[in-house]
C-alpha cells in the first residue's frame, strides 16, 4: 500500500495543479537549455555550412566571424594552387538590414562564388544562383517565399532558392548572393560618400576584396601541413574548421552559456525551494496522520517513504508536464530550440535529486512529530 | 497457576520540565492489569490519565520506576526495550477519542495498514480486515472513506485497526466521548468481548459516567497519584 500516492490521489486536484506549476518552471529550464543548444547549433551553422577544412583570413586576425578580415580576392587563386588543396572559394560575410515586402529584415549575407566552396550547403526549394547579379538564396527562417523581392543596399534581389538552418550566431537568417554582389554590398560606398572621398583626394576604394578564403583539402590531406604552408608562404592566418568552431564557441557562446546556465540553475533552485515548501506544507497538514502512524508502530522508513514519494511524484509529474509543454511550444519560439533527449534525461536526474533534497526539511519535521499528538483530543 | 499480569507498573513517576517549573504528572503509580480485564482510568482534567496511557503505550518515557508489558520488562529506570515502535505494533492497540483514521484510505485499508506494518501480505491483510469489520458490524462500510462514515462507524473501524494484530494490551483514550449512550455501550461491549476472547488487557481513559459499570476495575487519579482502586460490578 503506497501511502504517499494514496494521499496525493486523495487530494488529486490540488496535486495536479501543483504539478502544473512545477512543470511550468521545469519547462522553462528545459526551454532555456534548448535555446542554448539552438544557439550553439546556429552559431556554428554557417561555418559548417561552408564545407571547409581551412579558413584563410587576414594575417594576425581571427576572422571572418570573430574579427574583421580583409583580403585581396586573388588570394583565392594562390590558395587553390597549394598542394593538397582540392577546392577553394572566396567569401564575404556581413549583417545587413534588408527590406522585404515593406518590412525591415535582418539578414546575415554571404557572398560566394557560385560553383565554388562557400555557398548554401543544401537547397530545400528553388534553384541555386545562376545569374551574376541580384539573385539570392535565403534561409527558410526569413519566411520569404520563392520569387519574393529583397532590397539589399541599393539593389533588389529575387529569392530563387531556399536553404535551411543557415543562420548567424545572432539568429539572423542566412542570405547567399554572388561574391560580386557581396563585394558591392560590403565595400562599395554610397555615391555621395564616394564623391566626397574623391573630392578630399582619396584614391578610389578597392572593392575587389573578400573576407576569407575557404578551402577544402584533397582526400586524406594533412590539415596541419597545408595550414603551415599557407602561413609560411602566404603570410596569412589559417584556421582549421575545428579551430573556427572553437573560436566561435568561445567568442559567441561562452557568455551566453554562462548566463543561461546561471538562469537554469536559479530556476532549478527555485523549483527545489517550491517543492520543499509544498512538501513541507503537505507534511504539516498530516501531522495527526503521521503521529497516528507512529503510534500504531509505523517505522520511520514508512513515514520517510511517504514524504519522499510525494516529493518525487510532484517533481516527476511536473517534469513530464514541463517536457510535454515545452515540446509543444518550442516550434513557436522566435529562436531555434533544440530539445535533446540527453538534456531532458539530465534534467530528470536533477529533478529527482532536487526532490530528494526538497523532502529533507519535511522528513526532518515528520521524524520529530510526537506520536502522543495522536492522542490529543 | 495464577495468570501473569499483562500490564504491571511499579512506582512509575513522570515529570515534565526542570527546576521550579517542574511538574510531576505521575507520582509513584503502581498498578497491574490482568488478561481479559477491562480497566477504567478516571480522574479530572490534568490528573495524569493521558500521561499514564502514554507511558503504558511507550510513547512517553517515565522519569523513574519499572514497567512490564506482556511478560517483558520494558522500562527499568530506562527503556530496556529499544524498538518501542515494534513493541507498539505487535503488542499494543490504540483507540482514540477522535478515531484518527487515515483520511486517504478507505475503512478496509485503514485496518489493513496496521497489518501491513506487521508484514502481513496484502491479500491476507484484506481478508483479516474484512473479517474484523464484519465482527464489529462495519463490514458493509469497508469501501467508505473516513469522511463518509458516521461517528460510531468510524470508531468501530478504529477499533478494528487497534485489534488487527491481536494486541495483548489495548489502550483507549475516551473512546466513547463522541458517541451517544447507545453507541457508547456498544463500543464498550465490543471492548469487553475482545478482552475476554483474546485475553487482552484493556485500559480505558474516560470521563463518561454512563460506562463506569462496564469496567471490571476502575483506577482513580488525582494530581498524578493513584488515589483509589475500585472493583466494579462487572468485575465481580
Amino acid at each position: 500500500m503506497n501511502l504517499g500516492l494514496r494521499d496525493l490521489t486523495h487530494n488529486l486536484g490540488r496535486f495536479i495543479v501543483t504539478c502544473l506549476g512545477i512543470g511550468l518552471l521545469l519547462g522553462v529550464v528545459e526551454g532555456m537549455v534548448g535555446i542554448y543548444r539552438g544557439l550553439v547549433d546556429d552559431s556554428l551553422a554557417l561555418s559548417r555550412g561552408a564545407g571547409a577544412d581551412l579558413w584563410v583570413v587576414e594575417d594576425q586576425r581571427q576572422g571572418p566571424f570573430a574579427e574583421v578580415s580583409r583580403l585581396p580576392r586573388d588570394i583565392r587563386d594562390g590558395i587553390a594552387r597549394i598542394s593538397g588543396v582540392s577546392d577553394a572559394g572566396a567569401v564575404t560575410y556581413q549583417s545587413v538590414q534588408a527590406i522585404a515586402g515593406g518590412l525591415r529584415l535582418r539578414l546575415f549575407v554571404v557572398g560566394y562564388e557560385p560553383g565554388r566552396l562557400g555557398g548554401p550547403p543544401i537547397l530545400i526549394a528553388g534553384r541555386p544562383i545562376e545569374q551574376s547579379h541580384y539573385e539570392i538564396v535565403l534561409d527558410q527562417s526569413a519566411q520569404l517565399p520563392l520569387g519574393a523581392t529583397v532590397r539589399l543596399g541599393r539593389h533588389d534581389f529575387t529569392v530563387v532558392g531556399l536553404t535551411r538552418r543557415q543562420v548567424s550566431a545572432a539568429g539572423d537568417a542566412g542570405a547567399y548572393i554572388t561574391l560580386l554582389d557581396g563585394q558591392v554590398l560590403q565595400f562599395e560606398m554610397e555615391p555621395p560618400a564616394a564623391r566626397n572621398a574623391v573630392a578630399r583626394g582619396e584614391p578610389p576604394a578597392d572593392t575587389n576584396t573578400i573576407n576569407a578564403v575557404v578551402a577544402r583539402l584533397e582526400a586524406g590531406g594533412d590539415v596541419a601541413a597545408v595550414a603551415g604552408a599557407i602561413r609560411r608562404w602566404k603570410h596569412l592566418e589559417v584556421l582549421t574548421q575545428d579551430e573556427q568552431e572553437a573560436l566561435l564557441s568561445k567568442a559567441f557562446i561562452d557568455k551566453v552559456r554562462k548566463q543561461i546556465g546561471l538562469f537554469a540553475t536559479l530556476l532549478v533552485i527555485v523549483a527545489t525551494v517550491i517543492i520543499a515548501l509544498i512538501v513541507y506544507t503537505m507534511t504539516l497538514d498530516k501531522v495527526r496522520e503521521i503521529a497516528t502512524l507512529k503510534l500504531i508502530g509505523a517505522p520511520d522508513r514508512v513515514i520517510v517513504g511517504m514524504i519522499v514519494q510525494q516529493s518525487l511524484a510532484l517533481g516527476i509529474l511536473g517534469f513530464v508536464f514541463g517536457t510535454a509543454y515545452v515540446n509543444v511550444i518550442a516550434p513557436y519560439f522566435p529562436r531555434r530550440v533544440v530539445l535533446l533527449t540527453s538534456d531532458a534525461s539530465a534534467l530528470a536526474g536533477v529533478t529527482v535529486l532536487a526532490c530528494l533534497a526538497a523532502s529533507a526539511l519535511a522528513v526532518r519535521y515528520a521524524l520529530r512529530v510526537d506520536p502522543g499528538r495522536a492522542l490529543a483530543g | 497457576m495464577p495468570a501473569t499480569p499483562l500490564v504491571k507498573l511499579r512506582n512509575v513517576t513522570k515529570r515534565y520540565g526542570s527546576g521550579q517549573s517542574q511538574v510531576t504528572a505521575l507520582d509513584s503509580v503502581s498498578l497491574q492489569v490482568m488478561p481479559g480485564e477491562v480497566v477504567g482510568l478516571l480522574g479530572p482534567s490534568g490528573s495524569g490519565k493521558t500521561t499514564l496511557l502514554n507511558v503504558i503505550g511507550c510513547i512517553a518515557e517515565p522519569s523513574s520506576g519499572w514497567m512490564m508489558l506482556d511478560g517483558d520488562i520494558v522500562y527499568d529506570s530506562r527503556w530496556v526495550m529499544k524498538d518501542l515502535r515494534r513493541l507498539r505494533r505487535e503488542k499494543i492497540g490504540f483507540i482514540f477519542q477522535t478515531h484518527n483514521l487515515l483520511p486517504f484510505l478507505d475503512a478496509t485499508e485503514n485496518v489493513m495498514i496496521a497489518l501491513h506494518l506487521n508484514g502481513v501480505k496484502t491479500d491476507d491483510a484484506r481478508k483479516r480486515a474484512k473479517a474484523l469489520l464484519d465482527y464489529l458490524e462495519a463490514g458493509h462500510r469497508g469501501d467508505a472513506m473516513p469522511g463518509e462514515l458516521s461517528g460510531g462507524e468510524a470508531q468501530r473501524v478504529a477499533i478494528a485497526r487497534a485489534l488487527a494484530n491481536t494486541p495483548r494490551v489495548i489502550l483507549a483514550d475516551e473512546p466513547t466521548a463522541a458517541l451517544d449512550s447507545e453507541r457508547a455501550a456498544i463500543v464498550m461491549g465490543l471492548l469487553r468481548k475482545v478482552a475476554r476472547e483474546q485475553q487482552a488487557a484493556v485500559l480505558v481513559v474516560s470521563h463518561d459516567d454512563k460506562i463506569f459499570a462496564l469496567f471490571d476495575r476502575v483506577f482513580r487519579l488525582r494530581d498524578g497519584k493513584l488515589t483509589e482502586e475500585q472493583v466494579m460490578l462487572a468485575g465481580r
